[in-house]
């Protein structure tokens, strides 16, 4: 069975600088797997690459066999693709339930229709409460984000695009900034997923990552390095010369 | 008053309650009908401050909500005038109502196909494109002197009377009632769609453009609607300034008429449509006493009113109202 997700030989550059070099990477369905690699490695330009915010230089993504390369970030979206936000993108001046909802709208095909009052769309706002309870947000509810802290705020991100309903998500240092204690409700969401949701994980944090992932890929320089189960990473030299912050000459 | 606390179980009805109607929201139209029988000021002046009401209002949809600046929004005003003056003066088409629907939807149709080209855009490159669009516009209607009347203005508008007893009589008692009433349904529409999960979006837009996208949110499709939309709604004022005047001179598209609209919108609060009420009542009475009073300085004195909005009151009048109420709020409790 080929990938849920599939990107094929994709370079990426920002003027001389080579983020992107070659990179092959396949998701399957109910994949669990991290990408981890030194900042600015370009892990981030990866997902900005899959998602469509960026064009690459050269190389293909497939979503279900199919070849998005050249597919809007919207159409992206609505095949299923969503990702979070290293540093949180919120609507800061609207309430927590505001901002879920509205990405349950979209999704929904609501956010076209500019008669019928917002309020109520009881599908999309019931729908919006249930993700905030499973986050632990539903005391949050009627808060304006900016009032929020910021591992809450964190949450909502993960929210909002958990209200996509995605078959491939993609995850941007989901816990980066939140306290430790709220760690476990974003990974706990996260494993609430179905089997056949594909998820892909970019962290620092290796107790996270070995918690959650079935499989990881290395990207150093923007290239995959290496790529197996988290034990064989866990043994490779060349990795830990990387995590070491030795030089690497490969 | 007192304040409600909502049940973070039910919050639908805290969404509820924030767009229903409150007892203030009678004001505006309290004042507009009192206007009329107290006429403490002229109705000339009541319906020039109602043209600008639904110009500014027009201008707040994509502003206020959708976060587009413009500097050529009097493109739609002047197409609007154009257009229903023309009908009139060229081809005898002199029914109010539908001559202003036509106006309306040619100034309509044309906001789409430059709205779909300008929203591209973003950022100062929008900015400089929108105040292109605004002297092009003004310049296409200067050399097309046959159908506009260029330089010297478009004359020959004969509007018949409304529902075919209504004169435009020289005090504007009938036309202060028909700006009012279009004044209204502009503002209904605007409050329907602001409220809408289309409208919700579009403040999505205004704070977040790339978290929009990211949710899978055709960004420029709404733009380009609601920009259509703003359009018809500037069109509207405008051809109901070219019926008012029986008259239409290449003013209506000037620059000053883009960045006067801003100003009032500015100064009244945008992405509350009501801004548009309180700017507009606000700018042309000052405008006109002061005009009146000082005709070489007032500029002056408007300018320096914008300096203190620009660094004291970023949310306009009205914003700065809200907080002043909430701080009582906060005080009593
Ligand atoms: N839009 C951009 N323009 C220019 N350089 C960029 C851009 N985005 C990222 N970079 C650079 O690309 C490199 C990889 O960045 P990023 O993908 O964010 O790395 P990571 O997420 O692995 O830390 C960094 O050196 C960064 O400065
Ligand atoms: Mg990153």
């Amino acid at each position: 069975m080929t990938g849920i997700l599939e990107v094929r030989g994709l370079y990426k550059s920002f003027g001389a600088l080579a983020v992107t070099q070659n990179v092959h990477l396949t998701l399957e369905a109910g994949a669990r797997h991290a990408l981890i690699g030194p900042n600015g490695a370009g892990k981030t330009t990866l997902i900005n690459l899959m998602t469509g915010v960026l064009k690459p230089d050269q190389g293909n993504i497939f979503l279900e066999q199919r070849d998005v390369t050249n597919m809007s970030e919207s159409g992206r979206v609505k095949n299923g693709l969503a990702r979070t936000f290293q540093i949180n993108q919120l609507f800061r001046k609207l309430t927590t339930l505001e901002n879920v909802a509205l990405s349950v709208s979209e999704r929904l095909g609501k956010n076209h229709v500019f008669w019928s009052q917002a309020w109520r769309n009881s599908e999309v706002l019931d729908e919006a409460m249930v993700l905030l309870k499973r986050l632990g947000l539903q005391s949050d509810a009627l808060t304006v984000i900016e009032e929020l802290p910021y591992g809450r705020q964190r949450l909502v991100e993960i929210a909002i695009t958990l209200g996509l309903s995605p078959k491939v998500l993609l995850l941007d240092e989901p816990a980066a900034g939140v306290p430790s204690t709220e760690t476990p409700i974003i990974l706990d969401a996260v494993d609430a997923l179905g089997d056949d949701i594909a998820v892909l994980i970019i962290e620092h944090d290796m107790d996270v990552v070995f918690r959650f992932a079935k499989s990881i890929s290395v990207l150093v320089s923007g290239a995959i390095l290496t790529e197996g189960t988290p034990e064989e990473i866990a043994e490779n030299e060349q990795v830990r010369a990387v995590y070491l912050g030795e030089s690497l000459d490969a | 008053m007192t304040t409600k606390v909502y049940d973070a179980e039910n919050p639908v009805v805290f969404l509820r309650d924030r767009t229903r109607w409150h007892w203030a929201e009678a004001l505006p139209w309290i004042v507009a009908v009192a206007i009329f029988f107290l006429q403490p000021i002229t109705l000339n002046l009541g319906v020039q401050i109602l043209i600008t009401i639904i110009f500014a209002l027009s201008l707040d949809l994509i502003l206020g909500y959708g976060g587009v600046v413009t500097l050529g929004h009097a493109a739609y005003f002047g197409a609007g005038a154009y257009v229903t003056g023309m009908l009139s003066a060229h081809l005898g088409w002199n029914e109010p109502i539908s001559g202003l629907l036509a106006g309306a939807t040619v100034a309509g149709a044309f906001g789409f196909a430059t709205g779909w080209i300008l929203l591209r855009y973003h950022g100062l490159a929008l900015l400089m494109l929108t105040l292109a669009l605004g002297i092009m516009m003004a310049e296409l209607a200067n050399v097309t002197e046959v159908w506009t009347g260029g330089f010297d203005g478009l004359s020959g508008i004969v509007i018949d009377p409304i529902f075919g007893i209504f004169e435009n009589d020289l005090w504007r008692r009938n036309y202060y009632w028909y700006s009012l009433i279009a004044t209204f349904f502009v503002f209904l529409a605007c409050r329907r769609i602001v409220n809408s999960a289309f409208g919700r979006s579009l403040v999505g837009i205004r704070e977040n453009t790339e978290r929009m996208r990211a949710i899978g949110s055709p960004v420029h499709l709404r733009l380009v609607t609601i920009y259509t939309i703003s359009a018809f709604m500037a069109g509207i004022a405008g051809a109901l300034f070219a019926q008012v005047n029986a008259y239409v001179t290449l003013d209506v598209l000037s620059f000053a008429r883009s960045g006067t609209i801003l100003i009032v919108l500015v100064l009244g609060g945008t992405g509350r449509l009501y801004g548009a009420f309180v700017g507009a009542l606000v700018y042309i009475l000052v405008e006109d006493e002061l005009a009146k009073e000082y005709p070489a300085y007032w500029e002056l004195g408007l300018g320096f009113v914008l300096v203190l909005t620009a660094l004291f009151f970023r949310q306009g009048l009205l914003g700065a109202l809200e907080s002043f109420v909430r701080f009582c709020k906060r005080l009593k409790a």
